[in-house]
């Protein structure tokens, strides 16, 4: 393993100086992407910065009833919190589909919205990918991709964002907070993640900045959830489609939907016209399908993947469906 | 406040943590990974190597109680926290109840990844976010692969040690 440089930052303001001094340096929260991916010599930071000093371990509750986790606050804690559980049961839902009981408790908020893709030619660093060394190439994109995107892929790239988290903070909607050299800012989660188009390499709207915390945006009322997630294992497996649902009912028809897709594209997929399209709807399959035949409508198959088109219109449906039931059950 | 540091690195780190219930001070390489520290530099050869990129589970061990993979970790990040491995379970020469339980239930064959599996099941076992049933316990043990395929026996013998502890908590007189 290539070694590297370290740092211990005591301060936020000390961590982001760390990182504008050496422009190869990386943090390191819970290390799981990092660490597996220098392993790999995917990834060669000169020097590892250690933030799991600095106070961003708490979730808390803001005077307007928004839920403010902090950056450092882990996989296991974030699923498990009361406030969670109770206002977004969705975001638990999906962290606890993802991954395993040990790397959750390591996987940190902030880390998991930097998770890399799994994309067996991005982790082989004698392939072609224009991610990891731009210019080189694409071997998926004629190479073995069923596990590649079907939606928001490019020429240069059609690698899958491989998180669970994020499709749920996608469907919920959340609010980024990121220090920098110049302070802090506020970014909407929707435009933190970028598409590939012909900068794949460019993952993330960051300037030498460091996540610091995740702001939620408030639950629907009454609030049915359910993430369904597709994989070729039951547990421990990365999603070929999932689907994160929110619903709310106004009697039997729908109120308010929210709907994202993992595994199936380059970025946390949120389907902004299917949850239109099911506005005011009767809570029915034929409402679900049809917003599944929305959201998939773009969806280019690439040699080996066109069965996650189907996959993902049964991800959907079945996502809506129970949602629809258990907003049902919250309204009586 | 702690002075923020930086280091080269060819330099070494000093390190405070707990290791096994014992306070200690180890000067590591700022990238040494916490399992190799463990094997090579400390001797406790008990947490194995497998995949070496935390997919399955072999190196699994306790940081200030939790499980984790420490093959994906680095020694550096574990300043003055509390690491136990497997050495670390038996207290005064009697196993751990999950060590029972393994032996009484014949829940390995060749051993490789018992370790792993034994760390997993106990820090399941104390954390009591996890439900009980037998889905939710598989679902939480299924980042520690066993290939000689004991997954039965070492499901018998975590909810064989959740059903003594219930007895036990539930036969006093409170």
């Amino acid at each position: 393993m290539r070694t590297f440089a370290f740092a211990r930052a005591d301060s936020v303001a000390r961590a982001v100086e760390h990182r504008q001094a050496e422009p190869g340096s990386a943090f390191v929260a819970g290390g799981t992407t990092l660490l597996d991916l220098v392993k790999l010599d995917v990834m060669q930071p000169s020097r590892v910065i250690d933030i799991n000093a600095l106070p961003l371990t708490t979730v808390e509750r803001l005077p307007d009833d928004r839920l403010r986790i902090g950056a450092l606050v882990t996989n296991t804690d974030l699923a498990y919190h009361p406030d969670v559980l109770a206002d977004h049961p969705l975001l638990s839902q999906a962290i606890l589909a993802g991954a395993s009981t040990q790397v959750r408790n390591m996987a940190t908020t902030g880390g998991n919205l930097m998770q890399r893709t799994r994309c067996p030619y991005f982790r082989d660093a004698a392939a072609a990918c224009n991610k990891r060394e731009p210019g080189s190439g694409c071997d998926a994109r004629h190479g073995v991709n069923r596990m590649h995107a079907v939606l928001g892929g490019s020429r240069e790239c059609v690698a899958v964002h491989p998180s669970d988290m994020c499709v749920a903070l996608a469907a919920i909607g959340a609010t980024l907070t990121l220090h920098g050299p110049h302070g802090e800012r506020e970014i909407d989660f929707a435009h933190f993640h970028r598409l590939p188009g012909t900068t794949p390499h460019l993952e993330h709207d960051l300037d030498d900045e460091l996540i610091v915390a995740v702001t939620l945006a408030p639950p629907l009322m009454p609030l049915g959830t359910a993430y369904v997630k597709l994989r070729d294992r039951a547990s421990f497996e990365f999603a070929l489609a999932s689907a994160g649902a929110m619903l709310s009912l106004d009697e039997d028809l729908i109120g308010e939907a929210r709907l994202a897709l993992g595994g199936v594209a380059t970025k946390p997929w949120r389907c902004r016209e299917a949850e239109a399209l099911l506005a005011g709807k009767r809570a029915d399959t034929a409402a679900f399908a049809a917003a599944a035949d929305v959201a998939l409508a773009d969806a280019q198959p690439l040699a080996h993947n066109a069965f996650k088109i189907p996959l993902a219109r049964q991800a959907i449906v079945r996502a809506l469906r129970e949602a629809a039931r258990r907003a049902g059950e919250d309204a009586t | 406040m702690q002075e923020t540091t930086a280091h080269p690195p060819e330099a070494a780190v000093t390190v405070r943590l707990t290791l096994n219930g014992d306070p200690i001070t180890i000067e590591v390489s700022p990238s040494a990974i916490l399992l190799d520290v463990l094997r090579e530099q400390l001797g406790l050869t008990g947490t194995k190597k497998g995949c070496d990129h935390g997919q399955c589970g072999a190196c699994t061990v306790h940081v200030d109680g939790r499980a984790m993979n420490a093959c994906l970790r680095l020694a550096v990040m574990c300043e003055g926290q509390a690491v136990t491995t497997i050495e670390g379970l038996a207290e005064a020469g009697h196993l751990h109840p999950i060590q029972q339980a393994f032996l009484d239930h014949d829940a390995f064959q060749c051993g490789y990844c018992s370790p792993g599996q034994i760390m997993s099941a106990v820090a399941l076992l104390e954390d009591h976010r996890i439900a009980g049933d037998v889905a939710t316990v598989r679902e939480a043990m299924s980042g520690n692969l066993c290939r000689c395929g004991a997954y039965q026996n070492i499901l018998a013998a975590i909810q064989d040690v959740r059903l003594r502890r219930h007895a036990q908590e539930g036969g006093g007189d409170a």
